[in-house]
């Protein structure tokens, strides 16, 4: 399947997406690096965290790609986990699935997270400035030499992946390697992947191998594994970056039902004409009450 | 207990307590414009309806101030003030930043035109325009910053996205009522007052019946520094009112006073809503909860699909 971007006419080109497969991740931050080298982006945190391996914590101005570390003793099973066992056994023979839980109950889940380059984008909705525009490819990217720093998409996004910059002024963002997709290339992240756990394509592809590999997994007994914002009608209409976690989103920091903040636009609006009405009225009852 | 998956996530499970979103990164600016703009919004309105004369001419001044105040606040909580020309480049309906932008330079230009002959007498074919422009445009300057914060992923502003315009309107209302009684010698302020009584009410109710709608939601703006500056909204709003109703008329003292008094509540009412949204947004429970509620009401389905067997 491939789905294109319909307004740009003669340059119009596929869209563009990052499936990324968490099951697959083993959580060495080459993607990080390979980001932040490409993108020219400034250092951030250096510190210990005390939050697993994890320390440079969330997605911001200087963290575009950010990998989450869960790091979890669980009970063991009344039979000393021996079934668990043989189910975990089962998923790596069968899925090659074998970071995601240890013998001794200790479960790992590791998540390469970015910008979701959603399909209803409430930052570029709310952007004044049309600094936040939409590529050829259908992502979302951040012009630097428009943005102004006025803060709306920082709230707006409800993933809180913008942010602002702090010696600059301006919001910076994953940009998918707009430069890189213009020559042909993929993005740096993805090319520095060494477990595929990043893959880059055309959406519907994507969408198609990430619907393989969930029936896959699922069938060899990972129950919870689940495809995040994959689809065209949830809260945001899916989204160009999308994954397979095998847990809640919460877990991984994502919200479990985001929404476009201006999906509401109208009643909104609404809203605020009605309370302007009201205020003419008051206003009116206020000059003209007394004089009856 | 699920097998190979580990534990269920417990409810309000989180990575590491982290927020989902992020912190506004709006200064102390915003709030201080939301209370000037509305103060200038409404005093449009009741200089335009009171005619000529002294009540009028006051709030034409207030309306000025405030009209002058707002752009220097709102540029330089700008990450880029110097690019602050960059909010004309385009009007955007889904951008209540964008709308409000034009919003604002329009009111600020009717507005100089209608004060300028209130105070000069001069140009008045101009401020025969400037006038009923200043006070039209001057409704919706004071209530679209309620739709501009409930436009965000912000818990606390997008659910009371139905109110908090009425919660603006409500607090230009008693801030212009209250300036106008500051300004004005006694007998020429019966509007002022009424529009301070009136407007009191209007803010302490629908303040209280955002938080009903909201629930547990709404625990932010009760809480900490939003909950300390609620109150004291409330106390200083309330407190004031009584005064200016109860003796504005015959003291010029208490008028003062008690309009003063009722300024500084309305201010405060801007900052703690304004505080409540960091609150709520630094919480992953409060982010997550409305969410899952949201899906087991059946009301969404969630971002999320598992296989279908």
């Amino acid at each position: 399947m491939t789905f294109t971007v319909r307004t740009y006419g003669g340059d119009e080109k596929p869209q563009m997406g990052f499936f990324t497969d968490t099951s697959l991740c083993i959580g060495c931050k080459a993607c990080e690096v390979a980001c932040k080298q490409w993108n020219e982006i400034p250092q951030s945190m250096q510190g210990f965290t005390g939050k697993s391996y994890d320390n440079t914590v969330d997605l911001g101005a200087n963290s575009w790609r950010h990998v989450a570390f869960v790091e979890q003793r669980k009970e063991l099973a009344p039979d000393g986990g021996l079934v668990e066992q043989a189910v975990l056994e089962q998923l790596a023979s069968a899925t090659g699935l074998q970071t995601y839980q240890e013998g001794d109950g200790m479960r790992w889940l590791m998540a390469s997270d970015v910008c979701k380059h959603c399909t209803h984008a409430a930052c570029l909705d709310v952007c004044p400035t049309g600094a936040l525009f939409r590529t050829e490819f259908d992502t979302v990217v951040v012009q630097e030499d428009i943005c102004n720093g006025c803060g709306y998409c920082v709230s707006a996004c409800p993933f809180g992946v913008l942010d602002q910059r702090e010696d600059d002024g301006r919001v910076w963002k994953c940009t998918l390697c707009y430069d890189r997709l213009k020559d042909d290339q993929q993005p740096a992240c993805s090319q520095a992947c060494p477990t595929n756990s990043i893959q880059f394509g055309e959406l519907g592809d994507l969408r198609e191998r990430a619907e393989q590999r969930l029936e896959q997994l699922s069938d060899a007994g990972a129950e919870k594994a689940q495809l995040y914002l994959a689809d065209d009608d949830d809260g945001v209409g899916g989204a160009h970056a999308f994954f397979l976690l095998l847990d809640e989103p919460e877990v991984y920091g994502l919200p479990p039902d985001p929404i476009d903040a201006t999906r509401d636009v109208r009643m909104t609006w609404g809203a605020a004409a009605v309370a302007a009405a009201g205020l003419g009225a008051v206003l009116a009852a206020a000059v003209f009450g007394g004089r009856r | 207990m699920s097998s190979a998956t580990g534990t269920a996530a417990p409810a309000g499970s989180s990575y590491y307590g982290q927020p989902v979103l992020k912190q506004p990164v709006w200064t102390p600016e915003i709030p201080a414009y939301f209370f000037a703009g509305g103060l200038a919004g409404a005093s449009a309105g009741l200089a335009y309806l009171s005619g000529e004369g002294a009540l009028a001419r006051r709030a034409w001044a207030t309306a000025l101030a405030g009209a002058a105040i707002s752009p220097p606040l709102l540029i330089s909580d700008l990450g880029v003030p110097s690019r602050f020309l960059h909010m004309l480049r385009m009007v955007k309906v889904t951008s209540p930043m964008s709308v409000g932008t034009w919003i604002l330079s329009a009111f600020s230009l009717a507005t100089a035109g209608a004060a300028a002959h209130a105070l000069t007498g001069r140009a008045p074919r101009t401020a025969a325009v400037c006038r009923p422009a200043a006070a039209l445009l001057g409704l919706p300057l004071s209530t679209y910053t309620g739709a501009l914060i409930a436009q965000t992923a912000v818990p606390v502003w997008h659910e009371a996205r139905r109110h908090l315009p009425i919660v603006f309107a409500a607090g230009a209302a008693v801030s212009a009522g209250a300036a106008a009684t500051v300004l004005t010698p006694p007998e020429h302020a019966a509007a002022a007052r009424r529009l301070t009584a009136i407007g009191a009410v209007a803010e302490m109710a629908s303040m209280l019946v955002m938080e009903q709608r909201l629930g547990k939601l709404g625990e932010p703006y009760s809480a900490g520094t939003a909950g300390r500056l609620k109150r004291a909204a409330s106390a200083l709003v309330g407190g004031g009112a009584l005064l200016v109703a109860g003796a504005g008329r015959r003291s010029r003292a208490a008028a003062v006073a008690g309009g003063a008094t009722v300024l500084a509540g309305a201010a405060a009412a801007r900052f703690s809503i304004f505080r409540a949204g960091f609150q709520s947004a630094s919480d992953p429970a409060y982010t997550v909860a409305p969410q899952r509620a949201r899906i087991a009401a059946g009301e969404a389905r969630g971002a999320s699909r598992r296989s279908p067997r």
